[in-house]
């Protein structure tokens, strides 16, 4: 495994991209960065700004508001990026999958590279998904 | 031959010892300690030791984003240019320690005053260019910092130069103060350097002093737009400035470099970034031109006394 693919997996920054969810699975995302979790021992930090991001964790059933900004966002994201989708709203639409204004489900609009299923998911349930998604790219080298 | 020997010297005391490399290093090992002592005053376990390097690493293999609307060459090479100012003043006052007598000229110590200043600008510069409204707040409350935070500073510098009856070499202090003794053991000394230390959290965009930053609020203000290597070089540059400013502090106040007086000051940034929440830019303009101003002319005023 090359030196550079080593330090993508030690240092992941992640934006935090809701599109329009309950909050709940928000406020579980920010559980892992409690004194409980905290996953700067991996270095996994939360930043403000896509430009700096790694990964986006999004949250909450796509809306017809939402649709445009989040294909938006991915395209600003420096590249490699990563999508993770949270939630049972952002992995398949969960309660919202008949709504009105929720025609899509985060996967058929970004290339998600993990799902994380629960409503919310715990924060045990998000580390395993982060751990799966670095093996995963170290199997690809 | 002699000339080229000369620049080749100067070359390598600029790029590697006791310029870039060594200072980079260090400071790599500062904000280490900076992050784990933050994480350990909240009860968390924190990051490796590796961790400022494997963070510089995978940056420098992300994609350089250039805004549609950016001023493109000013910014892309804002951040060079911050980051060469940074190391410069490094190499000065690393030399200024290390070969006593010999290096400087008269007059240097205003001079790395500037180089102190110029990563800020350039950093403004860079993101003003991006065309990001939100970088643009962060640059107009960076420029009312620096406007806030020069003026004490600056003041608080002139302290030892006063009561070394104008010395204006960064090595002539030193040995003055060897002789003399160092000048923080003076009333004057003491306050001009307390003085000298917020003003170095502010310089540092450390809270309380980080509103230009501000990431819960403006998402990363003047940095919002930078990504790949040219973070990595904002980042380096403010590594190198928290070893840069430190030294010269213990310099000119301190009778010069040794390893616990910086480890000293580094816990005092530390602390004070941990145990304070960000303050508003009319706060911190408040506070650094009322109070810590008044304190520095305090400082100058008894140092003239002989104090
Ligand atoms: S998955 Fe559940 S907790 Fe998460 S946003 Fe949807 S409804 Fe809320």
């Amino acid at each position: 495994m090359s030196l550079k693919l080593k330090a993508l997996t030690k240092s992941i920054w992640v934006y935090h991209m809701s599109t329009g969810s309950c909050n709940n699975c928000d406020i579980e995302i920010l559980d892992l960065l409690t004194p409980r979790f905290d996953v700067e021992r991996f270095g996994i930090t939360l930043v403000g700004s896509i430009r700096h991001a790694d990964a986006i964790l999004v949250t909450g059933a796509l809306n017809l508001k939402t649709i445009p900004r989040i294909k938006n966002i991915y395209d600003q994201a420096p590249k490699p990026c990563f999508v993770i989708a949270i939630g049972a709203c952002a992995c398949g639409q969960g309660i919202f999958a008949k709504g009105p204004n929720t025609p899509e489900p985060v996967d058929s609009i970004l290339p998600v590279d993990a799902y994380i299923p629960g409503c919310p998911p715990k924060p045990e349930a998000m580390i395993a998904a982060i751990v799966k998604l670095i093996e995963k790219l170290r199997g690809k080298k | 031959m002699e000339e080229v020997s000369s620049i080749m010297k100067d070359l390598f005391s600029f790029l590697i010892f006791p310029g870039f490399i060594f200072t980079a290093a260090i400071g790599l090992v500062a904000s280490w300690i900076d992050r784990k002592v933050t994480a350990r005053v909240q009860w968390r376990v924190g990051p490796p030791w590796y961790q400022p390097l494997a963070d510089l690493v995978k940056l420098s293999i992300k994609e350089i984003t250039i805004p549609k609307n950016a001023s493109k060459a000013v910014f892309l090479s804002a951040p060079l240019f911050g980051l060469s100012a940074a190391v410069l003043a490094a190499t000065f006052i690393w030399q200024a320690n290390i070969q006593a007598g010999s290096s400087g000229f008269t007059g240097d110590t205003v001079v790395v005053l500037y180089l102190l200043t110029l990563p800020a600008i350039a950093l403004m510069l860079g993101s003003s260019a991006s065309g990001n409204p939100l970088a643009s707040l962060g640059v107009s409350r960076e420029i009312k910092l620096m406007l806030a935070y020069e003026l004490p500073f600056i003041i608080s510098i002139t302290v030892p130069i006063i009561k070394s009856s104008g010395l204006l070499r960064v090595t002539d202090l030193i040995a003055f103060q060897a002789m003399n003794g160092v000048f923080v053991s003076n009333v004057s000394g003491i306050l001009a350097i307390i003085v000298a230390i917020f003003c170095m959290q502010a310089k540092l965009g450390l809270v309380p002093f980080d509103m230009a930053e501000a990431e819960t609020e403006i998402m990363g203000g003047i940095y919002i737009e930078y990504s790949g290597i040219l973070l990595a070089v904002l980042k380096l540059t403010k590594t190198i400035m928290m070893v840069a400013l430190p030294v010269f502090l213990t310099s000119i106040f301190w009778g010069g470099f040794s390893a616990w007086k910086y480890v000293i000051l580094l816990v005092v940034i530390i602390l004070m970034r941990n145990t304070n929440p960000r303050v508003r830019i009319d706060q911190a303009i408040r506070f650094f031109w009322y109070r810590m101003t008044s304190l520095a002319i305090i400082a100058v005023l008894l140092a003239m006394l002989g104090f």
